[in-house]
């Protein structure tokens, strides 16, 4: 550090980015860990079932595995738009 | 009763055998028998690290297909005489391992009364890596302070608390520990570097010792003199105070504090 560096503002502190984007990305892992796999194409899947009789957004569909005393929940929740666009479709419940 | 210790991290180069190399020289120098394995088959280097390249006749694969006793592939260590080293086959890949095997020779040690065993992981999650730490009572994840060593150290973390022997038995888990290698103190207070507080806050849990970035390390290295061993470097001090506290004992932090520099060293650079 020579003498115009100490009138000279300090760059961005990279060890504070660290570990906030290291925070974000480790809860973000712990999260998925444990989940089973096949959560991801399950829920592609539902999707195109579901896309077949309403027009729901890609992001409508929330999928958790939760426990409950000595089980697991799988549990579904499907947004449905305000209007239905396609398809004859008997009007689902948010959840399963 | 023998406590069976892995020094893991996820990441390659972080500086598992250096610890490994040390832990063991550190608590055989407490008078404790030791045994200190490397799991890294095919890429072996524990030895070199230890000193002892050239008096590996048999190794660990071995002893696990047979091949000798446990007694033959150990190898006593020339200075210390309670320490022991296992080096990993050079030949093998890591399919030459399996569980049983591994479990036999553990087993054994344990029978022989060695009071630790240090088992060297391989870098990444493979089979190596999974063996190493599957029957361990305790674990040294070493992590240095940088953002690859830190997200695959909670991995690793991840891994220990449900792949491991202790894990499936319910009997409470492989207990954990954070060894910080290669920690700057001076890119510390520049912001440059993650500091103790924030990968102990990230990771969640306690940190058993701090190794700073030593010169010490290469030139022990160099040596084949695990750096433990070199009483006048930052890093060797450091590796005893964590050895100590393995030991229950307790010791400040040392090497942690930036360098003070003076007015004019502020002034005109350093």
């Amino acid at each position: 550090m020579g003498l115009f560096d100490l009138f000279r503002s300090r760059p961005k502190n990279t060890a504070s980015v660290a570990a906030e984007r290291l925070r974000i990305i480790v809860m973000q892992e712990r999260a998925a860990n444990g989940r089973p796999d096949y959560l991801p194409m399950l829920r592609r899947e539902l999707l195109e079932v579901i896309r077949k009789y309403v027009n729901v957004d890609p992001d409508a569909i929330d999928i958790h595995v939760t426990h409950e005393g000595e089980g697991e929940v799988l549990e579904l929740s499907v947004a449905l738009p305000e209007k239905h666009t396609t398809a004859p479709a008997t009007p689902a419940t948010g959840e399963t | 009763m023998t406590e069976i210790i892995v020094v893991t991290s996820g990441k390659g180069g972080v500086g598992k055998t250096t610890t490994s190399a040390s832990l063991a020289v550190g608590l055989a120098r407490r008078g404790k028998k030791v045994a200190v394995i490397d799991f890294d088959v095919g890429l072996r280097n524990l030895d070199l690290i230890m000193g002892c390249e050239r008096r590996v006749v048999y190794d660990f694969v071995n002893v696990i297909q047979g091949e000798c006793t446990l007694k033959q592939a150990l190898i006593k260590d020339k200075r210390i005489e309670t320490l022991h080293v296992l080096a990993a086959s050079q030949t093998r890949d890591k399919e030459a391992l399996s569980k049983e095997g591994v479990e036999r020779v553990l087993n054994e040690l344990t029978e022989d009364g060695f009071d630790y065993v240090i088992c060297d992981s391989p870098a990444g999650i493979e089979k190596g890596a999974s063996l190493a730490m599957y029957f361990a009572d305790r674990a040294i994840v070493v992590v240095n302070p940088e953002v690859s060593s830190v997200r695959d150290s909670d991995r690793i973390l991840g891994l220990l608390a449900s792949k491991t022997r202790r894990a499936e038995q319910g009997a409470g888990g492989v207990e954990q520990h954070l060894l910080l290698t290669r920690y700057n103190p001076d890119r510390v207070a520049n912001g440059d570097m993650m500091g103790i507080a924030d990968v102990k806050d990230i990771l969640g849990i306690e940190v058993l010792g701090v190794i700073p970035e030593s010169p010490g390390v290469l030139t022990a290295s160099n040596a084949g003199v695990p750096v433990i061993l070199d009483d006048t470097s930052d890093a060797g001090q450091a590796y005893a105070d964590a050895v100590a506290r393995l030991s229950g004992e307790e010791r400040p932090m040392r090497f942690i504090d930036a360098t003070k520099k003076g007015f004019l060293a502020r002034i005109f650079g350093s």
